[in-house]
């Protein structure tokens, strides 16, 4: 019988426009939606349940972030995840991502799983690092973009692309995988899997309740100090056209590829 | 405390130009703050010729662990342990996908901090500042450290830089931690699809998920015949993870770099690690029917539509230019 945790992130929507804050950190502030990456790991571990590769009893969905975050895991919940937990306090806030990580191991080891599963990147923070963090502080094995798993007992066999080409690499569970996005094609959650998914358990919890030492997050705990941000140098704006009547389209194209001898 | 440890990936006998860079940038900055850059190469089958010739590169010492090399955990045992057991500050690495992992893991284990996708690293006040472009590139944040630093560059970033002669190599003998046991290469670097040649091409016509199907890949392939000579055709990750095309045939973080005359982008969205393999190309042109797409924030002639009715329209239209 094994447990799997998934560690989902809350992140700007895609339509937002984004902005740094004077800080040098991302202004997360704006609309907001489960980071689309982490749907992959939801899937990834519902597959592992249902095709019984795995005897899963539970899929518990974890996140580290602001209140609001529950909505990232209400999302999770009602694509497939048994219940959740939210970790939130305003100690955390400018945690860097080591700390992020040491805090989400904390959590993961008071559920301790059998296998933790990440995306392959927040669409905000895109540091790929997570995953590598919460396996060092649990001392676990991990491997990040993993685009296939098979599950033998304890052992997985995960591929995955790295520098070189295509990795085939064999970790003993438990174990924390990130998943690559070509793993899968996540489901929609039913309308009535969105209703219910509030009723499912969400647990919240303090700093505090979770014994995260306080002093190894937030701004103060974290050894990664963002400083201001500043311009890059200015790029001239590339010309866009807006395709409405396609002979046209091709003609403006073929003119601007010609006037610069690039046909 | 003012060394700088550098981890130097390489395979079959070669080390990675992205670690060469790491090494180059490391030596530099080393001598601003008044040390040196030692190198740290894990495998079972390096030879001192290639472990030594990081001097070349200005390495001032090249250290061998013998433990399995494609997987991070051993590259963490090792570091760490070189780290605990000298002067040391900070620890680059040239990018790529251990990098990341390896370097979170040391800073983790160090309890230090962590930056990635670093396109700059400059000395400020005895200190390395790392600057780290942010929101598609629009802004850059820059970061210190408080402890132990990890900085993790961008691809292609750090610019291999001959200097110096080669070292002599030291061997250092590592205990591995658990969780090193419990991972195990079977393949490393699997060619998937067949050996495409896309660093010759002066025209590089791109594919990527928007292409729907591994069949449109037909489409790219049409427009590359209309213009002829040495045109090819590329893809993304998604493409190829997908099995739609050749791993030879990725631009990419974890593909090519390329530099043609002109990349077209069929269905391509932009993503950073995209973008790092091509963003030398003189001209860049994007077809994308999502006008949000990041493609457009670096492009030169962004078209937002379809490229289903868009290509073979451009590819008949090519044609008849030429006649
Ligand atoms: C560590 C790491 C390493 C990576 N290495 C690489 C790498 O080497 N190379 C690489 O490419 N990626 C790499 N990636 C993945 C990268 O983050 C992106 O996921 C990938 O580049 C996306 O590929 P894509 O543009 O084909 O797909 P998507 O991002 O899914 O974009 C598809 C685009 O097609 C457009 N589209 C859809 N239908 C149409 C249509 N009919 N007409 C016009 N446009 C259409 C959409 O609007 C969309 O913008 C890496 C990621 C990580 C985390
Ligand atoms: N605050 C967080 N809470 C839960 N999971 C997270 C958090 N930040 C990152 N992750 C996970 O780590 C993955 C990689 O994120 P990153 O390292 O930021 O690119 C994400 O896809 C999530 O699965």
């Amino acid at each position: 019988m094994t447990k799997i945790v998934v560690l989902v992130k809350e992140v700007p929507d895609a339509a937002v426009q984004k902005k740094v804050g004077a800080d040098g950190r991302l202004d997360r502030s704006g609309e907001k939606t489960l980071n689309p990456f982490d749907t992959h790991a939801i899937e990834a571990a519902l597959q592992l349940k249902e095709s019984g590769a795995l005897q899963v009893d539970e899929v518990v969905a974890i996140t580290v972030g602001p209140a609001g975050a529950e909505k990232a895991l209400h999302k999770a919940v009602s694509l497939g995840a048994d219940r959740s937990i939210h970790l939130a306090d305003d100690a955390l806030a400018g945690s860097d991502v080591v700390a992020t990580g040491y805090a989400l191991a904390e959590l993961v080891k008071r559920e301790s799983p059998d296998l933790v599963l990440l995306g392959q990147q927040s669409d905000d923070g895109q540091s790929y690092a997570v995953g590598a963090v919460v396996a060092e502080y649990l001392g676990w094995p991990g491997l990040t973009q993993v685009i296939k798993l098979d599950v033998d007992g304890t052992t997985v066999t995960a591929e995955r692309q790295a520098e070189y080409g295509y990795d085939t690499v064999k970790v003993e569970l438990p174990a924390v995988l990130s998943v690559g996005d070509a793993i899968n094609e996540p489901r929609y959650p039913s309308l009535k899997a969105i209703m219910g998914a509030k009723k499912k358990p969400l647990e919240k919890l303090t700093i505090a309740d979770a014994g995260i030492d306080a002093s190894k997050v937030g701004a103060e705990g974290s050894k990664a100090k963002w400083q201001s941000a500043k311009e890059p140098p200015a790029k001239a704006a590339g010309t866009i056209i807006e395709d409405e009547d396609t002979a046209k389209t091709v003609e403006q194209i073929v003119a601007w590829l010609d006037e610069r001898k690039l046909i | 405390m003012s060394n700088i440890l550098v981890y130097a990936l390489h395979h079959e006998g070669a080390i990675n130009k992205n670690s060469l860079g790491a090494i180059s940038t490391a030596s530099k900055l080393a001598g601003e703050l008044g040390g040196e850059a030692h190198v740290v190469l894990v495998g079972e089958d390096i030879s001192d010729d290639v472990a030594g010739s990081v001097g070349t590169y200005g390495a001032a010492k090249a250290l061998r662990v013998n433990a399995p090399a494609g997987v991070a955990q051993p590259v963490v045992d090792a570091l760490a342990k070189v780290a605990g057991d000298g002067d040391y500050a900070y620890a680059i690495f040239g990018g790529g996908l251990l990098g990341f992992e390896a370097g979170a893991g040391l800073a983790a284990r160090l309890g230090g901090g962590i930056a990635v996708e670093i396109t700059d690293v400059r000395v400020d006040g005895g200190q390395l500042v790392a600057e780290r472009p942010v929101l598609g590139d629009s802004q850059i944040s820059e970061i210190k450290f408080d402890g132990f630093g990890v900085v993790v560059a961008r691809l292609n970033a750090f610019e291999p830089v001959q200097s110096g002669s080669a070292v002599a190599v030291e061997d250092v003998s590592v205990d591995l931690s658990d969780a090193s046991g419990k991972v195990t290469v079977v393949t490393r670097g699997e060619q998937r699809g067949a050996d495409v040649n896309i660093e010759d091409a002066q025209v590089l016509i791109t594919g990527g998920r928007g292409l729907g199907k591994p069949e449109n890949f037909s489409l790219a392939e049409d427009l590359a015949g209309a213009f002829g000579g040495s045109a090819g055709v590329a893809a993304t990750r998604a493409a190829v993870d997908a099995g739609w095309f050749p791993y030879a045939g990725q631009i990419g973080q974890t593909g090519k770099t390329v530099a043609p005359k002109l990349y077209v982008g069929l269905g391509v969205s932009g993503a950073i690690q995209h973008k790092v393999g091509m963003q030398s190309s003189d001209a860049i042109v994007a077809i994308n029917k999502d006008a949000n797409a990041p493609i457009f924030e670096f492009a030169d002639l962004g078209v937002v539509g379809d490229l289903h009715a868009i290509t073979p329209a451009l590819t008949e239209a090519i044609k008849a230019k030429k006649g």
